[in-house]
C-alpha cells in the first residue's frame, strides 16, 4: 500500500465514541493539538446499546465528568428526554440521576462540539497499524495510506476490536450495528506483545413502537422536577417522554427453554466472557429458572423516531426464535421488531496492562480508554477516555505531570485503580459497592471533589470557577453559622419542633446539633434562623448533607486518613522485585505484573499479604533500591 | 508512619514468672489508661518517662480485676519503636497475660503483625538501615510461623460459624446493594429500617454468643476461681470438703497450676472450680481472720464467683451485710447452710442483700440441697442452649479482639438505625464487621460481594 505523510499532531485519537470524545476534547482544551480518527464520522458517540446514561455509580461518574471539565453531562442534558432522580428515599451517598436520551440528537449534539472545538481535526478513516519504533509510539497508519504522526496516542477501539456479531447459528465479522470491524489493529497489538482478552456483551431487539400496546403496560414517568447532570446547564429537559414496564410471561421462557439448543450462549459457540450485570434473557431464564417472570422496560430510542429499546430481552437466539419471545410479551403481542438482538465478541486489553494514566506498560507514549480495556457502559468509557486525554495532553505538551484520581476522591479513581490494580475477569461495571469511601463519593458533591482540580488543567472557564468558588464559600460560611448559632428552647423553636413532630428542647442547642436530629431539615431550620445572604438549593442541600452525616463523613475520612501515608509512599516503575529478599513468590509474581506506583495500589493486590507490604516498606525506606536496568 | 496502636505479649509462650504485654503507639498511654487502676489513683498519661507503676488490670466492662501487674511507661521518643511504649507486666502465667491482652484488643489497640515492633523501630530510625535485611527476613520468618500457629488453631467449628455469620451478613449487605445499584428490580424487598434491625440485632446476639463462649474457652482451660467466704463457723470447709468427696478432683494441663497447693480443683458437673485459698479455709476455717482484710481483699478481687454463706440457725450480723457489700457487681451464689437448724434468719433482708442474686438453701451435715447448689454453679457458666460437643470455644486473643470490635461496629450500626440514618450509610458500619469476621478466618476474597450479588439476584437495568 502506498502510504503518504497525512499530518502531525500533539494528540491522535482512535475511535470516537463515548471515551474517544471525551479524550480528544481534553486534550485539545488543554491546547494539544489533536486529530481524531473514527471509521464513520456518523456514528460519533454512538449509543450502540441502551439510550440511557447514568444511574447508580454511573451517574455520579457523568458529575465527575463534569465537575473535570468533560462534555458527557452537557451532552445528555441537551439530549435528554427523561430524567430521573434514582435512590431518593435512602442516603445522599446513593442518590444517582439517571436520563434517556434522544439517542440521535447525542450524536449530533457530541459531533458539533468536536466540530467547533478549536485545535481538534475530525477525519474519517480505519486505522490499521499503530507506528511503534524502540517501544514507543509515535504514530498510526490509516487504510488509505495516511501516515499521521504525534507524541502520544489514545486508542478507544469500543466493541470493534475484531468485532463480530452472533444471531443464534450465524456468526460475521462486524462492529457493533453492522459496522465495520477493526482486524488489522487487533492484529497490530498482537504483535507488540499486548495480552488480549475476548469479551461479550449483547443488545435487545428493537420494535417499532406503534405497534405497541402500551395499555397493557406500566407508565414509567420522568421527574416532575428534572434536574441535569452538568453543573453548567440552566435548561432543564422539557415535555419528558416516559418508559414502560411489563413483564416476560411463561411463555416466554417456554419460547427459550425450547430453543436453548440453537442459542450461541448454551452451544459453545460464544466463547468470551459476558458481564453478570447484564445477561441476557436466556441467561436469566436458565440461571434464575424459579423466577416465573422477568422485567422489561420499553424505552423510547429518540423524539423522532418511533424505534423502542426492549430493555430486558437482550438475546442472541435466532432471529426468528426473536421474533416469537417479543410476541410472548403483554404489550408486545402484535410488536413488529425492527432490529435483531445479537451479541457481540471482540478484543480487549487485559488492563493490568496499564499504568493508573492509561498509559500502557509495553509502549510508551500509547494511551488506551474505554471498551478496549475490559469496561462496559457509556460512562466508564466517557470517565477513561477524560483521564487518557489529561495525561496524554500533558505528556505530549512536555509537562512533568501525570493525574491520578485517588479512590477516595472520585469514581473515576475506583474504575481506574480496579482495572489497573486487580484486572477483570468480565466486562467491568461500576457499582456502589465498589467504592470503599462512597459516602465521600457523592453525587452533591463532585463539583466540590474535583472542580479545582479541572480547573487547573484548563478545563473549566473562568466564569464557571468563579460561581464554584462563590458556591463554596456560601456552602462553608453557612456550615459556620449553624455552628455557632445556639437556639433557645423559646415558643417558637418548640413549635417549630413539635409541628415536625420531634421531642421539645431541655436547654439551648447550636443549630448544627438541631439538624443532626432525624425528623430536623434544612427548610425548617431556616424559618428559625434565616441566612444572612440568600441561598440557592444546592448550598442548602449541601449544608445539610454535611451536618446530618457528619459523623459517618468523618469516619470515612479518618479511614481515607490511615491509608494516605501509604498512597504517598512511592514505588520506582522500575524496581526489581525479584531482587528483595522475602517477599512470598505469588506476591513477586503479581507486584511484577502490576507494578504499581505506591504502596497503597501494591496491597490492594490479589496475593499480596500485609507481610509482603511491610517488608516492602522497609526496602523502600533502606534506600538502595535494585531496578530492572541494573541487572 | 502508622497511626494505630499495637499490642502483644512479648515474652515467650509457656511458663514464665513474668509476662509482658506491650503497647506501642500514639494511643499507648490512653488505652493503658482505660484499663489501669493504680492504689493512688494516678493515670499513666500524668507520670514521667521511663517509671514504672503497681496496680490493678481492670476490665471496665465489667468492673472486673484481672490482673495485678506493674506497669512501665516510656514516652517517644526514647524507645525501642521511637513511639510511646507501655510495658504491662503480669505475674499470672500465660494465661492471665493473653486476658491483659484480650482487654487492650477491646480497648482500641490492634494486635501487631508478627515483626512489627521492630518494623516500627525500623521506619522510625531506631535501627540502621543496614540492618533493613535482617528486619524483613524476621517479618517473614515470623508471619510463616505465626501462618503455621493460626492454621493449627482456628479450630474447625469456630472457622464455620464465623464463615456462617459472614455468609448472612454478606447477604444483607448484598440485599442493601442490589437496592442500590437496581433500584427498579422488583423481586426484592426493600431493606427497611425494621429489616435491617433484625437482622443487624441477629449478628449481634450471635457474636455475643461466640464470645461468651470465650469466657467458657477461659472457664474450661482455667476453672472458675471460686471464692467460699462467710463468719467464722458458718460451714466454710465443710462446704469444701464436700465438694472435694463428691467430685474428683481435676488434673489440669495447664503448667504450673497442678503443684499450687493453695489451690483445689473440683469438677462441678462439667464445670471445673479452683477454690481459692483453701489452704487458708481448711486451716483456720477463717479466711479473713488467718490472713487479714488486705488478704482476703486481694481473694474477692481474683475470683470468678463468690460463694457467701450465712447460718440459718442465727440472725443476720453486721459482718453478714459488710460481706454483702463487699461482693457488690460480682457473681455471687448466697448459699444458707444448716437449714436442718430453726430459722433465725431475716430471709426478707436477705433477698433485699442477695439483689436478685440466687439464694441456695443447704444443709451442708445432712447433705441436702448440695445437689441443686452445684446445678446453679453449672447454669451461671455454661448457658443451657449450648450443649456438650456443641461449643465453640474462642480463645485466642486476637480473635477475641476481633469479634469485639466487630460487636463495636454491629453497635455502631444499630446505633445508626435508632437515629434514622438511611441503610446505605448504616451499612458502612456492617461491612466493616463483615470485614472483622473475615480477618479471624482469614477470607480476603476479593469481589466476595459482589459475587454474591450476582449469585443471589437476577440483574438486568
Amino acid at each position: 500500500m502506498q502510504t503518504y505523510e497525512a499530518g502531525t499532531f500533539d494528540v491522535i485519537v482512535v475511535g470516537a465514541g463515548h471515551a474517544g470524545c471525551e479524550a480528544a476534547l481534553s486534550a485539545a482544551k488543554m491546547g494539544a493539538k489533536t486529530a481524531v480518527i473514527t471509521i464513520n464520522l456518523d456514528n460519533i458517540a454512538a449509543m450502540y446499546c441502551n439510550p440511557s446514561i447514568g444511574g447508580p455509580a454511573k451517574g455520579i461518574v457523568v458529575r465527575e465528568i463534569d465537575a473535570l471539565g468533560g462534555v458527557m453531562g452537557k451532552v445528555i442534558d441537551k439530549a435528554a428526554i427523561q430524567i430521573r432522580m434514582l435512590n431518593t428515599r435512602k442516603g445522599p451517598a446513593v442518590r444517582a440521576l439517571r436520563a434517556q436520551a434522544d439517542k440521535v440528537v447525542y450524536m449530533q449534539e457530541m459531533k458539533k462540539l468536536l466540530e467547533n472545538q478549536p485545535n481538534l481535526q475530525l477525519i474519517q478513516g480505519l486505522v490499521e497499524r499503530l507506528i511503534v519504533e524502540d517501544g514507543v509510539c509515535k504514530g498510526v497508519i490509516t487504510h488509505t495510506g495516511g501516515i499521521y504522526r504525534a507524541k502520544t496516542i489514545i486508542v478507544t477501539t469500543g466493541t470493534f476490536l475484531r468485532g463480530e456479531i452472533i444471531i443464534g447459528e450465524i456468526k460475521y465479522s462486524s462492529g457493533p450495528n453492522n459496522q465495520q470491524p477493526s482486524i488489522t489493529l487487533s492484529e497490530n497489538l498482537e504483535e507488540l506483545g499486548f495480552e488480549l482478552v475476548r469479551y461479550k456483551t449483547g443488545t435487545p431487539p428493537r420494535v417499532n413502537g406503534n405497534t405497541i400496546d402500551y395499555s397493557k403496560t406500566e407508565i414509567q414517568p420522568g421527574d416532575e422536577e428534572p434536574q441535569a447532570f452538568s453543573y453548567e446547564t440552566t435548561e432543564y429537559v422539557k415535555d419528558q417522554l416516559p418508559c414502560w414496564l411489563t413483564y416476560t410471561t411463561e411463555k416466554t421462557h417456554q419460547i427459550i427453554n425450547d430453543n436453548l439448543h440453537r442459542s450461541p450462549m448454551f452451544s459453545g459457540m460464544i466463547k468470551g466472557r459476558g458481564p453478570r450485570y447484564c445477561p441476557s434473557i436466556e441467561d436469566k431464564v436458565v440461571r434464575f429458572h424459579d423466577k416465573p417472570r422477568h422485567q422489561v422496560f420499553l424505552e423510547p430510542e429518540g423524539r423522532n423516531t418511533e424505534e423502542v429499546y426492549v430493555q430486558g430481552l437482550s438475546t442472541s437466539l435466532p432471529e426468528e426464535v426473536q421474533h416469537d419471545l417479543v410476541k410472548s410479551v403483554p404489550g408486545l403481542e402484535n410488536a413488529k421488531m425492527m432490529r435483531t438482538g445479537y451479541a457481540i465478541e471482540y478484543d480487549a486489553i487485559y488492563p493490568t496492562q496499564l499504568w493508573p494514566t492509561l498509559e500502557t506498560k509495553l509502549v510508551k507514549n500509547l494511551y488506551t480508554a474505554g471498551q478496549i480495556n475490559g469496561t462496559s457502559g457509556y460512562e466508564e468509557a466517557a470517565a477513561q477516555g477524560l483521564m487518557a486525554g489529561i495525561n496524554a495532553a500533558l505528556r505530549a505538551l512536555g509537562k512533568d505531570e501525570e493525574v491520578i484520581l485517588k479512590r477516595s476522591e472520585a469514581y473515576i479513581g475506583v474504575l481506574i485503580d480496579d482495572l489497573v490494580t486487580k484486572g477483570t475477569s468480565e466486562p467491568y461495571r461500576l457499582l456502589t459497592s465498589r467504592a470503599e469511601y462512597r459516602l465521600l463519593l457523592r453525587h452533591d458533591n463532585a463539583d466540590l471533589r474535583l472542580t479545582d482540580l479541572g480547573y487547573k488543567l484548563g478545563l473549566i472557564s473562568e466564569e464557571r470557577y468563579r460561581k464554584f468558588a462563590d458556591k463554596r464559600e456560601k456552602i462553608n460560611n453557612e456550615i459556620k453559622r449553624l455552628r455557632s448559632t445556639r437556639l433557645k428552647p423559646d415558643e417558637k423553636t418548640q413549635n417549630l419542633i413539635a409541628r415536625i413532630g420531634g421531642s421539645p428542647l431541655k436547654d439551648g442547642i447550636l443549630a448544627s446539633d438541631l439538624l443532626k436530629r432525624p425528623e430536623m431539615k434544612y427548610e425548617y431550620l431556616k424559618e428559625l434562623i434565616p441566612s444572612p445572604v440568600p441561598l440557592s438549593k444546592e448550598v442548602e442541600e449541601q449544608v445539610e448533607i454535611q451536618i446530618k452525616y457528619e459523623g459517618y463523613i468523618q469516619k470515612s475520612l479518618q479511614q481515607v486518613e490511615k491509608v494516605k501515608k501509604m498512597e504517598d509512599k512511592k514505588i520506582p516503575a522500575d524496581i526489581d522485585y525479584d531482587a528483595i529478599n522475602g517477599l512470598a513468590n505469588e506476591a513477586i509474581e503479581n507486584l511484577k505484573k502490576v507494578r504499581p506506583l505506591t504502596l497503597a495500589q501494591a496491597s490492594r493486590i490479589p496475593g499480596v499479604n500485609p507481610a509482603d507490604i511491610s517488608i516492602l516498606l522497609i526496602y523502600l525506606e533502606q534506600g538502595k533500591i535494585a531496578r530492572i536496568s541494573d541487572r | 508512619m502508622d497511626i494505630d496502636t499495637i499490642a502483644a505479649i512479648s515474652t515467650p509462650p509457656g511458663e514464665g514468672a513474668i509476662g509482658i504485654v506491650r503497647l506501642s503507639g500514639p494511643d499507648s498511654l490512653e488505652i493503658a489508661d482505660r484499663v489501669f487502676k493504680s492504689p493512688s489513683g494516678k493515670k499513666l498519661k500524668d507520670v514521667r518517662s521511663h517509671t514504672i507503676h503497681y496496680g490493678h488490670i481492670i476490665d471496665p466492662r465489667e468492673n472486673k480485676t484481672i490482673e495485678e501487674v506493674m506497669v512501665s511507661v516510656m514516652r517517644a521518643p526514647k524507645t525501642f519503636t521511637r513511639e510511646d511504649v507501655v510495658e504491662i507486666n503480669c505475674h499470672g502465667g500465660f494465661l492471665s497475660v493473653n486476658r491483659v491482652l484480650e482487654l487492650l484488643l477491646s480497648m482500641g489497640a490492634r494486635l501487631a503483625e508478627p515483626g512489627e515492633f521492630t518494623k516500627r523501630a525500623f521506619l522510625n530510625g531506631r535501627i540502621d538501615l543496614s540492618q533493613a535485611e535482617a528486619t524483613m527476613d524476621l517479618i517473614r520468618a515470623k508471619t510463616d510461623k505465626a501462618m503455621n500457629n493460626a492454621l493449627g488453631q482456628l479450630e474447625g467449628r469456630l472457622s464455620r460459624k464465623v464463615k456462617k455469620l459472614r455468609q448472612e451478613l454478606v447477604e444483607i449487605l448484598a440485599h442493601v446493594e442490589v437496592n442500590i445499584d437496581y433500584p427498579e428490580y422488583d423481586d426484592v424487598e426493600e431493606m427497611t429500617h425494621t429489616l435491617f434491625k433484625e437482622k443487624a440485632e441477629y449478628v449481634k446476639k450471635e457474636i455475643e454468643k461466640l464470645l461468651e463462649t470465650a469466657k467458657q474457652g477461659k472457664i474450661l482451660r482455667e476453672g472458675i476461681k471460686t471464692a467460699i467466704i462467710g463468719r467464722p463457723n458458718v460451714g466454710k470447709s465443710s462446704l469444701l470438703n464436700s465438694f472435694v468427696q463428691e467430685n474428683k478432683a481435676i488434673v489440669t494441663d495447664i503448667p504450673g497450676t497442678t503443684r499450687d497447693i493453695l489451690e483445689e480443683y473440683v469438677n462441678v458437673r462439667g464445670v471445673p472450680l479452683k477454690l481459692i485459698d483453701t489452704a487458708g479455709i481448711r486451716e483456720t476455717e477463717d479466711v479473713v481472720e488467718k490472713i487479714g482484710v488486705e488478704r482476703s481483699r486481694k481473694v474477692l478481687r481474683e475470683a470468678d464467683l463468690i460463694l457467701l454463706l450465712l447460718n440459718n440457725n442465727e440472725e443476720l450480723t453486721d459482718e453478714d451485710r459488710q460481706l454483702f457489700a463487699s461482693v457488690k457487681n460480682m457473681d455471687v451464689i448466697v448459699v444458707i447452710n444448716k437449714i436442718d437448724l430453726e430459722q433465725k434468719l431475716d430471709m426478707s433482708e436477705v433477698e433485699r442483700l442477695a439483689d436478685g442474686r440466687k439464694i441456695v438453701p443447704v444443709s451442708v451435715k445432712e447433705d441436702q440441697g448440695i445437689e441443686e447448689l452445684e446445678k446453679t454453679i453449672a447454669d451461671m457458666f455454661i448457658s443451657g442452649q449450648i450443649e456438650g460437643d456443641d461449643l465453640t470455644y474462642v480463645s485466642n486473643a486476637r480473635h477475641i479482639g476481633l469479634l469485639n470490635r466487630a460487636l463495636q461496629s454491629v453497635c455502631d450500626g444499630l446505633e445508626g438505625i435508632e437515629n434514622g440514618i438511611p441503610v446505605d450509610i448504616v451499612q458502612i458500619d456492617m461491612t466493616k464487621a463483615w470485614e472483622l469476621l473475615g480477618e479471624i478466618t482469614g477470607e480476603t476474597v476479593h469481589d466476595e460481594l459482589i459475587d454474591t450479588l450476582f449469585s443471589q439476584f437476577c440483574l438486568g437495568k
